[in-house]
């Protein structure tokens, strides 16, 4: 079954097009890595589906109901998370409360505080801690864990290793790792070799646009480098 | 002296109770309510009506109308502030204004002009007093409204903390958009929130009306303490409230013993400062309340000392 699908998706801020005209479907359980350079459009896109920004033409669908004009909780609770750029932790609320705000509010399934703690266990120790004063690493894990507690069945993760340590980032990724085939992901990630790493599909935006679908093993490294600086376009453009 | 502290604190307990609608409303709907202080007249006039015309006595007077404020704030907000929200900023402070304007002179057509108070219908406990060592005399009536103050924003404290609501309320408070990608639905909450606000309002507006005695165009000058109460406590923060209306409330007490004319005035001084403080140490304040604003100024100067 197609978990997410974009049909000829745009996007705009004022007169400025930051996404154009994207379509994808992405089945149940895959992992789909979007990278792209800096004002590519994929923290864009990213709000669009989770409903955080319009969309100015196309269409969106989870899990074959079309969504595009739902709001932002509507969409949680139809099983559509996002964990944010930046974390977006309540900061003046604990570790807790952030984690109870999302099971309370969030879609109904198997997802709870326990199976979060399972999953991400060092979350534990911190419940009782004010979101504010917790290290990168941990907001992100926290950040994981309340979008996780919403029950989605498909999950998108902006950035989710920007400003973290190397050691910090392996221990996201090994979370992630233990939810693979519980939920299709969508993974915004600015380490090529991180995403190639971890998706089992790859695009890459340059300017709002598609340039490049492909499974990682498939894509050559030149093909990639070539997508992300935007560099077939600028010669097409030459010729 | 030890009088009019607790006279002060006493007069706080409503000023607080005041101030905590409009905080709410700011804190949680970014809206700044300037009708709040007519809407407090509101309260007293319903409460008023319920008693003079329907004959009804001041507890059910008080149990009834709190009700209909909360379902006004909820209208107000569906079909209203939530409207002139999207106009931006401007839109949402003419849109109270005219409210207030609106209220003012909607409550002196129905109402009249004349002063009114809820004291004459709650007998002796309008004068009754205990006396304290010292010769010292506490009103009956002003402790058992900042009792009533007290349990009142105590029991909000344990809504906004203990209960889904609560959580919803401060997470949309904190960032909107990552409460709504928890799956909250923040126009729910906003009503939810506008209603206690102008219930808290209308509560305050009965205060006041048993204490003292309001007019239709009583509202502005509630409007004021309320936003000084709310200034010198910390916006958005239950206990900032408390602390600014009783800080309040004894400034002008205190102000009070030097001249009658002062009282008021001492309560504006006190704001004037505060909000001095405030903007000369916005990051400090930004981080919480009066008390990280003064803080930060201490340990200014004793940088300040260090280097010297």
């Amino acid at each position: 079954m197609i978990a997410l699908e974009l049909n000829g998706v745009h996007g705009r801020y004022g007169l400025l097009q930051a996404v154009k005209g994207i379509s994808l479907d992405l089945a149940e359980g895959a992992v789909l890595a979007v990278i792209g350079a800096n004002g590519a459009g994929k923290t864009t896109l990213m709000r669009m589906i989770a409903g955080l920004h319009p969309v100015a033409e196309g269409a969106v669908s989870l899990l074959g109901e079309e969504i595009t004009e739902m709001s932002a909780h509507e969409r949680v609770r139809a099983g559509l998370a996002l964990c944010p750029e930046g974390r977006r932790l309540f900061t003046d609320l604990t570790v807790r409360e952030n984690l109870q705000i999302g099971a309370e509010n969030g879609r109904r399934g198997d997802w709870n505080l326990a199976s979060v703690l399972d999953a991400l266990p060092q979350i534990a120790p911190l419940l009782d801690r004010a979101a504010g004063g917790l290290s990168g690493g941990q907001r992100q894990a926290v950040a994981i864990g309340r979008a996780l507690i919403t029950n989605p069945r498909v999950l998108l993760l902006d950035e989710v290793s920007l400003g973290l340590s190397p050691a910090a980032v392996d221990g996201v990724y090994q979370s992630l790792e233990r939810l693979r085939g519980h939920m299709t992901m969508v993974i915004v990630e600015q380490d090529l070799t991180r995403a190639m790493g971890f998706a089992e599909r790859l695009i890459c935006l340059a300017e709002g646009a598609l340039e490049l679908d492909g499974a990682p093993q498939s894509l050559t490294r030149e093909q990639i480098t070539d997508a992300y600086f935007g560099i077939h376009k600028a010669e097409l453009s030459h010729a | 002296m030890l009088e009019s502290i607790i006279q002060g604190i006493l007069l706080g307990g409503y000023y607080a109770v005041l101030a905590a609608g409009l905080s709410l409303m700011f804190g949680v709907v970014r809206f700044i309510n300037l009708a709040h202080g007519d809407m407090a007249v509101l309260g007293a006039m319903i409460a008023l009506w319920l008693v003079q015309v329907l004959g009804l006595g001041v507890p059910w007077a008080i149990a009834l109308t709190l009700p209909m404020m909360a379902a006004l704030g909820w209208l107000l907000q569906r079909f209203i502030f939530e409207r002139s929200l999207k106009g931006g900023f401007l839109i949402p402070i003419l849109t109270t204004i005219g409210l207030a304007a609106a209220l003012q002179n909607g409550m002196f057509a129905a109402f009249g002009s004349d002063t009114r108070s809820l004291g004459a219908y709650i007998g002796g406990l309008s004068w009754a007093s205990w006396q304290l060592p010292g010769n010292i005399f506490v009103g009956k009536l002003p402790v058992y409204m900042f009792a009533t103050a007290l349990v009142v924003l105590g029991a909000l404290h344990l809504v906004l903390t203990r209960t889904g609501f609560g959580r919803a309320v401060r997470a949309t408070a904190s960032d909107p958009e990552a409460a709504a990608l928890c799956g909250v639905d923040a126009i729910r909450v906003h009503r939810g929130a506008a209603a206690i606000a102008v219930a808290l309002a209308g509560l305050a507006g009965i205060f006041l009306a048993l204490r003292a005695q309001v007019t239709p165009f009583s509202g502005p000058m509630l409007l004021i303490f309320a936003f000084e109460a709310v200034v010198i406590g910390g916006i958005g923060s239950l206990r900032g409230t408390l602390l600014g209306g009783l800080a309040l409330g004894l400034a002008q007490s205190l102000g009070g013993m030097i001249s009658p004319q002062f009282s008021l005035l001492a309560g504006h001084c006190l704001f004037l400062v505060i909000l001095a403080v405030r903007m000369s140490q916005g990051a400090a304040s930004e981080r919480g309340g009066w008390r990280a604003a003064l803080m930060a100024t201490v340990l200014n100067r004793a940088q300040m000392r260090r280097r010297a």
